[in-house]
C-alpha cells in the first residue's frame, strides 16, 4: 500500500523517504527531494532523532549519503545517544555514508566587531557534503546560530541565504528548530523558507505525556493533515496514521472458538472469525475478564500462543480467578502458550502502550491477544486517541493475523451502544454482557450485538460463570418479559410440575383405554359364546326336524306296508 | 619578549605598579584573521585589524591572514563559523572577534587593550 501510494505521488513532485515508520504514509513518499524540510518541536519533542533516523535510512537503505550538522551535541555524545536505537554512526562515517559535523559556538567566546557573513559555516558544510558526495544534510538546531550571534538581522539573512542554498545544492535537508511564542518559530521564518514544515509536540494530558507529529505545510503535495501520535522505540521513531495503514489484509474463513460452546453456537456455529477483531463490553461484574479468559483458555488448548494485556489485574489474581470458575491457565503458563503483561493504564502514555503492544506481539509471535480493557486506556487520553491507537492496534495485529479480543467497560447509566460508538466501528464481532436485575436479582445477560460475515443469534442468551467454567442459557422470554435467574428457574419448576400432571393424565387415559379394550374383548367373547350357542341350539332343531321327518316316513312307509297298498 | 627596556630601576610603589601594567600589556600577540576571498567585508577586516595593531601592538603581534576558499578544512578545524572571524590565539583565553572589526572598542575589548566598562 505505502509502495503503490509512492508511485503515484513521485510524477509530481520528487520525494526523499524517510524510512520512518508512518511518515512516509502520511507525507505520501517522503520529505521532497533536494528542498529544505523544517521540524520544529520545543526541546525533547524528538526533532533531533526525526532528523538523525532520517540520515541513517538514507543512508543505510536509500543509499543517499549524507552530513549531520550537530551544533548542540558533539560527535561521542551523538554517538552514544543513537547507539541504543541500533544506529552505528562510527561504521557509517568510517564507510563513508554519513559523516557528523559538531560545530560548536560559543557567544562568551565571540566578540561582534561590525559586519559578517555565516560563510565560513558555507565553507564548512561544503566541504563536508563534497567529502562524502552526500545527498542528504541535516542541521540541529538553527537555534544555536541564532542565540550565538546578536545581530538578528544578519542571521535572518543569512539563513535564507542558506535555505536557498541547499536548495541550488540539490540537497534533500532536515533543519531543525524550536517554536516561538506566536509563530512556529521562534524567528518566524524558517517556516517561509522551508517546503515543508513537521511540528512536533510532547503534551501532557492528565499528567501522561504523549508525542504528537504534525504536516504543516508540504508545497507541491497533498499530505496528511492530523495530528499523528508517534513513538520513540528501540527502533526509532514510529508514527501512528490514523488512517492511512491499508485495509487490504488477507482474510480468512478460518473460525475459531471462543471457548464457550454456545456462545459458538450462536456465532454461526463455529465461533469467531480468525484474524479479527471482537469487542467484548458490558458494565461491571458481568463477566469481560472471564470471556476473554475462556477465549485465551481455548486458543492455548488448540496449542496456539495466547498475549494477555491487563491493565487492571495482576497475572496473579486472574490465574486465580478463573481457577475458581474452572479455568486453569497456569499449565499454559509454564508450558509457555500464554504470557501476560499487566501494567497500569497510567504507568505510561498511550505512545509507550503501543510501543509495548509492538515489541510484545513481535517477540512473542502471538495468535491471540486480549486486551483488558481498552477502557482504562482511555484514563489517560481522549476517545479520540483511543480510537486512533486502536485502529493502529487492530490494523497491525489483523496484517499478524492476530484475532483480537478487547473488553470494554461500559458505565451504567449510559446508553450501553453510546459509549463505545467511537471504537464499535473497527470491531467485526461485538458481544454485550449486560446485567438483567429483575425481582430483587441481578442475572447476566449476553448477547451478540454484531457480527461481521456470519448468520449470527439475536437471542438474549443467560450468561452463566460457574465452577465449572462459562456457559450460556436459555432465557425464558414469556408474558412478563425476559426471565432470568431464579425467576427462570422458578418458571422451569412450574413447567416440569406442569408436565408431571401431563404425564400423568396420559397414563391414565391409557391405563382407561386399556381396561375398555379388555372389557370390549370379554363381550365379544361372551357374543361369540352366545353366537355357538345358537348355533348349537338351531343344529340341534334341526337334527330333531330330520330325525323327525325319517320317522314319519319311516312310519308312514310301515302303515303304507301295513295297510297293503294295492 | 621583552621590547621595551627598564630604563631605570623601580624608585617607588607607583612605579613598581606602573611597570608591572607594562609587563601584562607587553606579551606578544598572535592573531589570526579568516576570511573568504576579496569582498569588501575581507579587506575592510584586513584593514582594520592592521591599523589597531600599529597603533596598540606595535611590535608585539604576530597576524596572519588565511583565506579560507583555499583552506577550507581550516574553516572546521577553527571551528570558524562566521566571517570574517579574528582569533586572539595567545594570549590566552582564545578570543574569537567575529566581523569586519571596524567597532574599535569592542576589538580592544575583545583583545583585552582595554577593560570593559
Amino acid at each position: 500500500m505505502p509502495k503503490t501510494k509512492k508511485k503515484n505521488v513521485m510524477p509530481f513532485l520528487a520525494k526523499s523517504p524517510t524510512g520512518i515508520q508512518g511518515l512516509d504514509e502520511i507525507t505520501g513518499g517522503g520529505l521532497p527531494r533536494g528542498r529544505p524540510t523544517l521540524v520544529c518541536g520545543s526541546a525533547g519533542s524528538g526533532k533531533t532523532l526525526l532528523a538523525m533516523e532520517f540520515m541513517v535510512h538514507g543512508a543505510v537503505q536509500y543509499d543517499e549519503p549524507g552530513v549531520f550538522v550537530s551544533f548542540e551535541e558533539n560527535e561521542e555524545d551523538l554517538k552514544e545517544n543513537v547507539a541504543s536505537f541500533g544506529w552505528d554512526l562510527s561504521a557509517l562515517s568510517k564507510q563513508g555514508k554519513l559523516s557528523v559535523e559538531y560545530i560548536h559556538i560559543d557567544r562568551s567566546e565571540i566578540e561582534e566587531t561590525g559586519e559578517y557573513t555565516l560563510e565560513g559555516l558555507f565553507i564548512m558544510l561544503q566541504d563536508a557534503i563534497d567529502s562524502i558526495g552526500a545527498k542528504r544534510i541535516a542541521i540541529d538546531t538553527l537555534e544555536v546560530l541564532f542565540t550565538g550571534f546578536t545581530s538578528d538581522l544578519i542571521m535572518r539573512a543569512e539563513i535564507r541565504r542558506l535555505f536557498r542554498w541547499l536548495k541550488e545544492k540539490g540537497l534533500t535537508a532536515v533543519i531543525t528548530g524550536e517554536p516561538g511564542g506566536e509563530s512556529m518559530t521562534r524567528h518566524g521564518l524558517e517556516e517561509y523558507v522551508s517546503d515543508c514544515v513537521i511540528q512536533l509536540h510532547h503534551r501532557i494530558h492528565e499528567e501522561t505525556a504523549t508525542r504528537r507529529l504534525r504536516i504543516v505545510k508540504y508545497r507541491g503535495s497533498s499530505h496528511g493533515t492530523n495530528e499523528y501520535p508517534f513513538l520513540i522505540e528501540t527502533g526509532g521513531i514510529s508514527i501512528l496514521p490514523v488512517t492511512s495503514i491499508g485495509l487490504n489484509y488477507e482474510v480468512t474463513t478460518e473460525r475459531i472458538s471462543t471457548g464457550i460452546a454456545r456462545l459458538d453456537t450462536m456465532l454461526g456455529g463455529e465461533g469467531y472469525y480468525r484474524a479479527t477483531s471482537i469487542l467484548v463490553s458490558g458494565t461491571a461484574g458481568t463477566g469481560k475478564s472471564s470471556v476473554a479468559a475462556g477465549f485465551v483458555n481455548a486458543a492455548c488448548g488448540r496449542g496456539e500462543k495466547a498475549l494477555y494485556f491487563s491493565f487492571e489485574e495482576a497475572q496473579e489474581q486472574i490465574v486465580r480467578n478463573m481457577r475458581s470458575i474452572g479455568m486453569n491457565l497456569e499449565p499454559w503458563i509454564k508450558n509457555g502458550l500464554l504470557r501476560f503483561r499487566t501494567e497500569r493504564a497510567t504507568t505510561f502514555g498511550l505512545e509507550m502502550h503501543l510501543a509495548l503492544l509492538h515489541k510484545e506481539v513481535s517477540d512473542f509471535e502471538p495468535q491471540v491477544v486480549v486486551i483488558d480493557p481498552i477502557s482504562n486506556l482511555g484514563a489517560s487520553v481522549t476517545a479520540l486517541e483511543i480510537k486512533g491507537m486502536l485502529s493502529r492496534v487492530i490494523d497491525f495485529l489483523k496484517m499478524h493475523h492476530i484475532t483480537a479480543l478487547f473488553t470494554d467497560l461500559t458505565h451504567g447509566g449510559t446508553a450501553l451502544e453510546a459509549t463505545e460508538s467511537a471504537v464499535s466501528s473497527l470491531m467485526d464481532t461485538w458481544i454485550l454482557l449486560r446485567d438483567i436485575e429483575s425481582q430483587g436479582e441481578r442475572n447476566r445477560g449476553l448477547y451478540v450485538l454484531k457480527s461481521r460475515g456470519m448468520a449470527h443469534s439475536n437471542q438474549i442468551r443467560e450468561f452463566m460463570i460457574t465452577e465449572d467454567g462459562l456457559d450460556l442459557l436459555d432465557v425464558y422470554v414469556g408474558p412478563g418479559g425476559v426471565l432470568t435467574g431464579t425467576a427462570r428457574i422458578v418458571r422451569e419448576a412450574e413447567e416440569s410440575a406442569e408436565e408431571v400432571i401431563r404425564k400423568r393424565e396420559i397414563s391414565r387415559r391409557k391405563r382407561e383405554l386399556e381396561r375398555k379394550k379388555t372389557l370390549l374383548e370379554t363381550r365379544i367373547a361372551e357374543l361369540h359364546e352366545a353366537h355357538a350357542a345358537d348355533e348349537e341350539e338351531l343344529q340341534r332343531f334341526i337334527d330333531e326336524a330330520e330325525s323327525r321327518q325319517t320317522v314319519f316316513q319311516e312310519t308312514r312307509k310301515r302303515m303304507a306296508q301295513m295297510r297293503g297298498r294295492d | 619578549m621583552e621590547k621595551r627596556k627598564a630604563e631605570h630601576p623601580p624608585r617607588d610603589s607607583r612605579d613598581a605598579f606602573e611597570k608591572a601594567v607594562q609587563d601584562q600589556t607587553s606579551e606578544t600577540y598572535v592573531l589570526r584573521l579568516f576570511i573568504t576571498g576579496t569582498t569588501p567585508k575581507s579587506m575592510r577586516a584586513i584593514a582594520n585589524i592592521k591599523d589597531i595593531c600599529e597603533e596598540h601592538l606595535k611590535a608585539r603581534y604576530k597576524l596572519e591572514i588565511i583565506d579560507l576558499y583555499q583552506y577550507p578544512k581550516l574553516a572546521k578545524g577553527e571551528q570558524i563559523v562566521a566571517v570574517p572571524t579574528l582569533v586572539k590565539q595567545l594570549p590566552k583565553p582564545i578570543r574569537k572577534l567575529v566581523g569586519e572589526l571596524s567597532d574599535k572598542e569592542k576589538v580592544l575589548f575583545g583583545l583585552d587593550l582595554k577593560a570593559r566598562t
